[in-house]
């Protein structure tokens, strides 16, 4: 089946969809669990369109092989910098969720509400 | 009701940059020149197969090396975060609530059967899994961080079908510590008998595609698998209070 939109604009379409869908969640929410959970989404998304920037028309993944020769692989391996790079973002987000969660569970020991209404020190 | 609209607004101004990308985006047909150079550079020198690890290990080794040294700056302020608060303090706070009995005061229900028995077969499998990706990473897809979640998901699943038990934080502590000097020491071998800073090239290269090959990339990738099982399942054990 053939859309006629490029491999890598249908993913960049996608994660950016995702990020907008986070974005929307985080700012509508008013429960801290469901602003980590926007916030992961916009995370998700960003690595679609990271990952979606290396394709190269008709490429294949970058591991030397019987089915790709060193020879092939200039032109067939897609660009392997976007797919190192993302494991980079993954981690750091994958930190950010876990410290963000950290505090989560102290506000919640605070207040005992997750509500973001209950705090109103930081709120001018 | 205003928020709404505000937020709206927001999110279609984000919506309209992001069109604005995609629509001047073209699709590549060619590898850019960095990275056609690492596409032919990382199986003639590093005699590695996959180029991602290679990236990962060697052209970026420092990159890399920052980011165990993020992963464990996030276990440490983990714990700090959600330490247990002093004696004295939580008698206080008990003396405050008291009557007040909460759902945190429930008993925890008993996992289920299936869970229990579940674990007792999948979890070797997660683990023996887990390992295969880690030393496997050099040759195909996979590799240290990759395989060290998948240590950490096995972990999580032993915590749920025993909830009871505790995790050797101390121990694993001890094991990350030790899987970190060695890289940084690997990494050190390297500027001595090689090029530069974490170059793997001190070893033999040997065959290209075998399993002991490419020089010290399997070893750091194994070290850097160990150190980020280790770290993930600390950073499970923490949340579980």
């Amino acid at each position: 089946m053939t859309t006629g939109l490029p491999v890598s604009t249908i993913l960049l379409i996608t994660g950016f969809c995702l990020a907008l869908i986070g974005l929307w969640g985080m700012l509508t929410h008013r429960n801290i669990m469901r602003i980590i959970i926007g916030f992961a989404l916009i995370d998700t998304g960003l690595h679609i369109v990271m990952v979606a920037t290396g394709y190269i028309t008709g490429g294949t993944a970058p591991i030397i092989d019987r089915a790709l020769t060193t020879a092939a692989a200039t032109e067939r391996a897609i660009d392997p910098i976007p797919s190192a790079l993302v494991v980079t973002a993954i981690v750091i987000g994958f930190s950010v969720t876990a410290v963000m969660l950290g505090f989560a569970i102290r506000l919640y020991a605070a207040r005992k509400t997750l509500s973001i209404d209950a705090f109103t020190e930081s709120k001018w | 009701m205003t928020r709404h609209v505000i937020v709206a607004l927001v999110v279609a101004l984000f919506g309209l940059v992001f069109v604005r990308l995609v629509g001047g985006y073209a699709e590549l047909s060619a590898l850019r020149p960095l990275a056609a150079q690492y596409v032919t550079q990382a199986p003639l020198e590093l005699g590695t197969p996959n180029i991602v690890t290679g990236i990962l290990i060697t052209f970026r080794g420092f990159d890399t090396l920052g980011e165990v040294a993020v992963l464990f700056m996030v276990a440490a302020s983990i714990g700090l975060l959600l330490k247990k608060d002093e004696p004295n303090a939580a008698s206080e706070a008990a003396a405050a609530g008291i009557g007040e009995h909460t759902a945190d005061d429930a008993p925890l229900r008993e996992p289920s059967e299936i869970v229990r028995t579940g674990t007792d077969v999948l979890l070797p499998l997660i683990f023996v899994f887990g390992a295969y990706v880690i030393v496997n990473g050099h040759l195909s897809a996979g590799g240290g961080f990759q395989g060290g979640a998948i240590v950490a998901s096995g972990a999580m699943l032993m915590l749920l079908a025993r909830p009871g038990s505790r995790l050797s934080v101390a121990l694993l502590s001890v094991i990350e510590s030790f899987a970190g000097v060695l890289y940084v020491s690997l990494g050190l071998v390297g500027l001595v008998f090689a090029a530069g800073f974490l170059d793997p090239r001190f070893l033999p290269k040997g065959e290209f595609g075998a399993f002991v090959s490419a020089g010290a990339i399997p070893l750091i990738s194994a070290l850097l698998g160990i150190k980020v099982g280790a770290e993930l399942s600390v950073i499970i054990d923490r949340f579980r209070g």
